[in-house]
């Protein structure tokens, strides 16, 4: 990553009226960002990774986009059919917003810039508290002392919201860098679904790094989905942090179709008893790709529960690196925690790497984890062959079907469709 | 379970734990310098070639810095300074228990070395501290042209064969121990079977450690010819000093087209010792090899067997039992390289956790680009006794390309409290039912090894387990 990445706009344009302990954590970011090494491959947390995608590169802060990508882009931002709002940033400004009924039942659905203003406590509260794992603490400063917009979604206590809420976040031009943000805190028997659209509106280079939050209360449940869908140039470094209080539930689920160099970070920490998260991400991997994917699921009280679910297509030269971590801490009696990673590897050139790991200090845990990695059966192949499906088609029905299965995990029908539809277009070159 | 077979093998760690005083000949003192190289080197009065290689070890060693931003730190406790690198009394083992030197003799009997040799080996070495006391082999075998002679002699009566393969399959630079054992490496085997020659009873390798602020470095190197088969068995054992005692082997294993070699280990060395040991075989077209691993002793051990896979239909196994209790550190697991098509690899490895002990599997899959029907197939099984007991697991696993298969699972688990009461209502005590269950758990592995060592693995968990309940 280049000096030039700091190059952002000072602090005070980026948030009007921004209190003082915000100013000072951006200042202090930037200087922390300078002062960190970069990640090196002798850092376990960057084992395997191609460090050459962070060469020095020059991207410079995104600049505004014509009023005519914007319109061309507002028919492309449609989400869901049954959504209950969305928000849709172009190059880190907020373009356009849907009015929504959830502000009636106290729900703050608000662009970051504005929450800050107006809910400045609750915003400090959970702004960026998680502390930087998976060597990341380097992106996770440029992400705080560059971060503009995103999305602040707080839900009450004991409010429900039926319809998933979206934001999409595009970006346009070449050489831009936007920092994408959400920030969720689902309160105390709560319910909310929630989709992040990242989206690139030609296929050019750019560097998107997010940082995606989830706080979820006593009791609570949220449904994260995300949809990777970058220009195929993109270096895509994407956060995510989900904090679980006791008995509630976190379900985050990734569509990793974009990027050139991509890498996600997803932490589970369940805090309270009982505290429960699923992990779930699909990948679609070609040409010269490369999907590097790190995850903690971090049991610190008894009774909680994890279950992790990744699944790989690889075609190509593509490469994907999977490192989980299961950690179960002193006294998170009675863990029960899964992981499982498939490979499924198309060509003679690609490469799946699978670092599945344990660490276990407590009793009376269920913990395991599987890594498979191989090929198409060709039984099945046979199978479908016989009944008439060319063979191009059969590859393609059976690659969408190993995948699929981690969409059909969604409870949402009309979000699941259109996840479904994106897969589909991600898989039809194939 | 009869006396009798209880005698046959020991690796009971309180049968161990004794030592004689020290009368050395040799003594390359404390601290570790060139200076010392040359001593070892002089006293063996080795060729040139194997001098400069010790020196340029050293040098290696000195430059690589350790392993702990991934492993334990409990290896800055080693102070490189205080232990002593070579100790031996004389320079030739002898062929006959008699000419042993009394105190030395009566270490091994104590161990019932010489008991086991008439019953069921084919041959045995004994090494106390840095050199073999004692090196025998069935005659019959000697006739076949089988070597096995300790790696001074096979250096001296063999220097083609030990020179073309001879840090060949683990080189200097590999780690930082591989690179100290290269330095001042002393004792070990080597053995050499010749074409077609199926050694038919084991061969037996016993170190003993005795002295204190010792290290001990042997230097293994088997060779099995085409379509020959070997077995070979190590035992260990050392006092429990107050101090830290260091075992820093390398061990390689040549499998030429078709020869199979089976390499046993029973580990049992006193909780003061730190065993950092490279394994590693090469195995060619159609031929096999299996480590089978058992670790009980040591204070830390990080020893992870592997296997390259260089010719086509080679298949490389790992079996590998861990039990890490109070102070101890298990870092096991195993390599397997496949460089060839249809190569094949199994790892089965199981741990025990017991109070305040820790186990860790670590292991590494490594499937390159244009290989077609390679398979692996890896499974870790982990079991906590107590709730201050840790496991970890830290597998890595690459595969290039299509065609292949490789699947890895693990699990972690207790024993149930219905279990133990289902069996404490059948009047078991606790500990003998909690023993029958870590017994349960290993035991489908244990039967894949040689009878004589599952029956004394058998043994040891009991008696691992007898203070671990309550």
């Amino acid at each position: 990553m280049s000096e030039s990445l700091l190059q952002a706009p000072p602090a005070a344009e980026a948030f009007a009226n921004q209190p003082d302990w915000l100013r000072e954590a951006r200042q202090q970011a930037a200087l922390r960002f300078d002062a960190l090494p970069r990640p090196s491959r002798t850092d376990e947390a960057w084992r395997f990774s191609n460090l050459r995608a962070f060469d020095p590169q020059d991207f410079t802060p995104a600049r505004p986009v014509a009023l005519e990508v914007t319109d061309s882009l507002l028919p492309l931002s449609l989400g869901a059919d049954s959504h209950a709002g969305s928000l849709v940033f172009a190059n880190d400004k907020l373009v356009a917003r849907t009015r929504s009924a959830v502000a009636d039942q106290g729900v703050i659905w608000l662009p970051l810039e504005e929450a800050i203003e107006q809910h400045p406590e609750l915003v400090q509260r959970y702004f960026m508290r998680s502390e930087a794992l998976f060597g990341s603490a380097k992106h996770l400063a440029l992400h705080q002392a560059s971060v503009r917009t995103g999305t602040f979604l707080y839900v009450p206590k004991g409010v429900k919201v039926e319809a998933p809420l979206q934001a999409f976040h595009w970006i346009a031009g070449s050489g831009q860098s936007i920092f994408p943000h959400t920030l969720l805190i689902a309160e105390e028997g709560s319910s909310v679904t929630f989709v992040d659209w990242f989206k690139a509106h030609s296929d050019s280079r750019n560097l998107a790094c997010g940082v995606h939050d989830l706080h979820v209360g006593q009791g609570a449940e949220v449904h994260y989905v995300s949809v990777q869908d970058w220009s195929r140039q993109t270096v895509a470094l994407h956060s995510n942090a989900t904090v679980v209080g006791a008995g509630g539930k976190a379900v985050h689920l990734s569509l990793h179709l974009g990027g050139s160099f991509a890498r996600s970070e997803s932490v589970s920490h369940l805090r309270g008893a009982g505290a429960r998260s699923e992990m779930l991400a699909a990948t679609v991997a070609d040409g010269a790709q490369e999907f590097d994917q790190r995850t903690l699921q971090d049991h610190c009280s008894p009774d909680t529960s994890s279950d992790l679910l990744y699944k790989n297509a690889l075609y190509d030269e593509a490469k994907t690196i999977f490192a989980g971590l299961i950690r179960v801490a002193p006294h998170a009696h009675r863990t029960d925690a899964y992981q499982k990673v498939r490979n499924l590897v198309l060509s003679a050139e690609a490469e799946a790497v699978s670092l599945p790991g344990l660490e276990i200090l407590a009793d009376q845990v269920r913990c395991s984890h599987g890594a498979t990695t191989g090929e198409i059966n060709a039984e099945e192949l046979f199978y479908m062959q016989a009944r008439g499906i060319s063979e191009r088609d059969a590859y393609r029905l059976i690659t969408y079907g190993f995948l699929n299965e981690v969409i059909e995990r969604l409870p949402e029908n009309s979000l699941r469709v259109r996840l479904q539809e994106a897969l589909q277009a991600r898989l039809a070159g194939h | 379970m009869s006396t009798e077979t209880l005698s046959q093998l020991d690796v009971d760690r309180t049968r161990g734990d004794f030592h004689y005083p020290e009368q050395h000949t040799f003594d390359a003192g404390s601290g570790l310098s060139h200076a010392t190289v040359d001593y070892i080197s002089n006293v063996k009065g080795e060729p040139d070639w194997i001098r400069e290689f010790r020196h340029k070890a050293l040098d290696v060693f000195f430059s690589k810095p350790m392993p702990t931003h991934w492993a334990s730190e409990d290896l800055e406790n080693i102070i490189f300074e205080k232990i002593r690198y070579y100790l031996a009394n004389a320079q030739r083992p002898t062929r006959s228990w008699d000419e042993v030197p009394d105190d030395v003799k009566r270490t091994f009997e104590r161990l019932g070395i010489p008991e086991q040799e008439r019953k069921f080996l084919a041959g045995v070495e004994a090494q106390f501290d840095s050199e073999a006391v004692y090196s025998n082999m069935k005659k019959a075998l000697g006739d076949q042209g089988v070597v096995f002679v300790g790696s001074t002699d096979g250096l001296k009566e063999h220097p083609e064969l030990f020179k073309k393969w001879f840090g060949k399959v683990i080189p200097t630079g590999d780690n930082k121990f591989s690179a100290l054992n290269s330095a001042v490496f002393s004792g070990g085997s080597f053995i050499y079977v010749p074409p077609g020659v199926k050694v038919k009873h084991p061969l037996q390798a016993y170190f003993r450690i005795n002295a204190e602020n010792f290290g001990q470095f042997e230097r293994t190197l088997i060779i099995a010819d085409e379509g020959s088969e070997v077995m070979y068995m190590e035992g260990c054992t050392a006092p429990k000093f107050e101090t830290a005692t260091l075992h820093s082997a390398v061990v390689e294993l040549v499998a030429l087209k078709g020869a199979k070699i089976q390499y046993v280990t029973v580990q049992n060395w006193s909780a003061n010792v730190f065993n950092l040991v490279t394994k590693r075989a090469i195995a060619h077209e159609e031929a096999e090899v299996k480590w089978i691993d058992c670790n009980i002793g040591s204070r830390l051990t990080m020893k992870y067997p592997g296997v390259i896979l260089k010719g086509r239909k080679a298949r490389g196994e790992v079996l590998s039992i861990a039990l890490a209790n109070n102070g101890q550190h298990q870092d096991t697991g195993a390599k397997m390289i496949h460089a060839a098509d249809e190569t094949t690899s199994n790892i089965i490895a199981k741990s025990i956790s017991i109070g305040k002990g820790r186990s860790s599997y670590r292991g590494l899959v490594h499937i390159p680009k244009h290989l077609k029907g390679c398979k692996n197939n890896t499974e870790c099984d982990a079991l906590l006794i107590n709730s201050t007991s840790r496991t970890d697991t830290y597998p890595a696993i690459t595969v290039r390309g299509s065609g292949n298969s490789v699947q890895h699972e693990a699990s972690v688990s207790q024993v149930s409290a219905e279990q133990i009461f289902y069996m404490q209502q059948r009047g078991l005590s606790e500990a003998q039912a909690m023993s029958l269950s870590v017994n349960g758990f290993v035991n489908d592995l244990v039967r894949e090894f040689p009878m004589e060592y599952s029956v004394e693995l058998k043994r040891l968990i009991d008696l691992e387990m007898e203070d671990s309940v309550g």
